[in-house]
């Protein structure tokens, strides 16, 4: 492993996630903001970077008290807190700022304060796509599933326990919003929503936020929880704001690859090197292209991976370890929820602990698979 | 209510009157001879201005497609199929598939299409495909 390349020192989910209609997204921005700074024993005057998603950085800046050095806005979908965690490290190191705030909140199911998601009827999207009935995520992100399924030999089943195995999970975690057990045949029974993807196998739709903190591997002892250094990140685009038709290979998208060779690269590890991993699982057959994409599987292998139970409680590779979006929580944009739970199995803080982590890899998409972020964390150091 | 349609951009003109026109253009670079889609004003391969455009055979395959059951304010009806089809010419875009039954024992990865034309409001025409075969079973 290389040295690490700064260290994540606070980190927190908004007080309440799930349903919270007495909180706007931008009271979910502050809110895990200062659950984050408390974890850190920061205050807001400490922060002079900061970074968010699904909000414009000044606006959170403002809100908190905050007076940054530097900002970053970038805005491409659910992996954007990956590229902040990435645009920081790079602006700690080049010294425009030391201690760097990322938060994310989304009002994505009470819908108090949300962002407006209206189709600008003539950008990419709205004049090649959108006409001819895309209806949100579930219309674009799972375009390429149905041939994914024939090539690849993966049944309806196969993919349906991929929610299963996301329940075992969600059943430990006491903040998740779906915990109740699931079998095979009650998702393959449940409400069909866009053939083959039935209700069960769509993410959740919920309200929440996160936070972390970022500074410099040096001064990263001196706060009060052990520090989570990061090893590594990458992150990669290939089409248009949910544009899967016109990405090179739908089935075995490059982008994801191009970002998994390059964050094991920076890490200096390889994919059995990896304790646990955070695979963002929109629907089910979003973590089949990225296990395969970065590498844990070969291309084809990753339904029956997940089959034998090796994504499982107990299994080689514990993914997902809070039952992710599928069953955990998804406000629209989940990126940060994956880091976070990296980042508390890194800390030993996780509600279904992964016994001995070390190394945790979080992945998300963004914008469906328009962009992608990799992160490679651990608890090792120097 | 009638389908939300594109609104079009100075780059997409010339597309969409070719499809008013019952013409699917797509491009290629004169430089490199590289065939792309979206329409744009140079080449995406390699970044040369001078590019052709020219009428698709409007021949392609089902890549993969969802059968969305989900209402949208606009569209009349559901379920519908969302598609991408794949061009003779080796394309791939976003259509639908019509004058077949919306359901996944008719539309089948691999069926042959051929273009055709829907309108959607005075103006605004969208190219959709059909299967080739007149006896495709489902066909309406």
């Amino acid at each position: 492993m290389r040295k690490p390349l700064a260290a994540i020192v606070g980190a927190a989910e908004s007080t309440k996630i799930g349903l919270v209609p007495d909180m706007s997204s931008l009271g979910l921005h502050a809110d895990a903001a200062l659950n984050a700074l408390r974890d850190a024993g920061l205050k807001p005057h400490d922060i002079d970077g900061i970074a968010c998603t699904d909000a414009n950085p000044a606006d959170v800046a403002f809100y908190l008290g905050i007076k940054p050095d530097w900002m970053d806005g970038t805005n491409v979908g659910g992996c954007a807190p990956i590229l902040h965690l990435q645009n920081a490290v790079a602006a700690i190191a080049a010294g425009y700022c030391k201690t760097v705030l990322i938060t994310h909140g989304e009002s994505g199911r009470s819908r108090q304060g949300a962002q407006l998601r209206i189709p600008n009827p003539s950008d990419l999207n709205g004049q090649f796509d959108f006409p001819f009935g895309y209806n949100g995520a579930i219309t674009s992100f799972t375009l390429p599933a149905m041939r994914y399924m024939k090539e690849c030999g993966v049944s309806e089943e196969k993919l349906a326990k991929v929610a299963v195995v996301s329940r075992e999970w969600s059943a430990k975690n006491s903040r998740a919003f779906a915990r109740d057990p699931i079998t095979i045949d009650q998702v393959l029974e449940s409400r069909m929503i866009a053939y083959p993807f039935r209700k069960l196998m769509c993410c959740l739709v919920t309200d929440g936020g996160g936070a972390f903190i970022v500074t410099s591997v040096d001064r990263a002892k001196d706060f009060p929880k052990p520090p989570v250094y990061v090893q590594g990140c990458a992150s990669a685009a290939e089409s248009y704001f949910t544009g899967p038709a016109y990405v090179g290979d739908p089935l075995y998208p490059e982008l994801i690859r191009r970002a998994g060779k390059n964050v094991f690269q920076a890490a200096g590890l390889k994919n059995s090197d990896i304790d646990h991993a955070m695979i963002y699982d929109a629907f089910v057959h979003t973590p089949l292209w990225a296990l395969e994409g970065l590498g844990f599987v070969k291309f084809g292998e990753a339904a029956d991976f997940i089959w034998d139970g090796n994504t499982a409680p107990n299994g080689s590779l514990p993914m997902n370890s809070t039952g992710g979006g599928l069953s955990y929580t998804h406000t629209g944009h989940y990126g940060m929820f994956a880091v976070l739970e990296s980042i508390r199995q890194l800390r030993g803080e996780a509600e279904a602990q992964v016994p001995g982590v070390q190394t945790s890899l979080a992945f998300a998409y963004g914008n469906v698979l328009s962009a992608v972020g990799a992160t490679i964390l651990s608890n090792v150091g120097e | 209510m009638l389908k939300i349609g594109p609104q079009i951009t100075p780059e997409t003109e010339s597309f969409w009157v070719g499809v008013q026109n019952g013409e699917f253009k797509l491009q290629n670079c004169k430089d490199c001879s590289k065939i792309f889609f979206p329409p744009r004003f140079f080449c995406p391969s390699c970044g040369d201005r001078n590019v052709n455009s020219f009428a698709a055979s409007g021949k392609g395959v089902i890549y993969s497609y969802v059968i969305n059951h989900r209402p949208r304010p606009d569209w009349p009806d559901e379920p519908y199929c969302v598609a991408i089809v794949e061009l003779e010419e080796g394309i791939r875009l976003v259509s639908n598939i019509v004058n077949i039954e919306q359901t996944p024992d008719h539309i089948q990865i691999g069926m042959p299409v051929k273009l055709c034309f829907e309108k959607i409001s005075e103006g605004i025409v969208l190219p959709v495909f059909e299967p080739v075969d007149d006896n495709v079973a489902g066909r309406n």
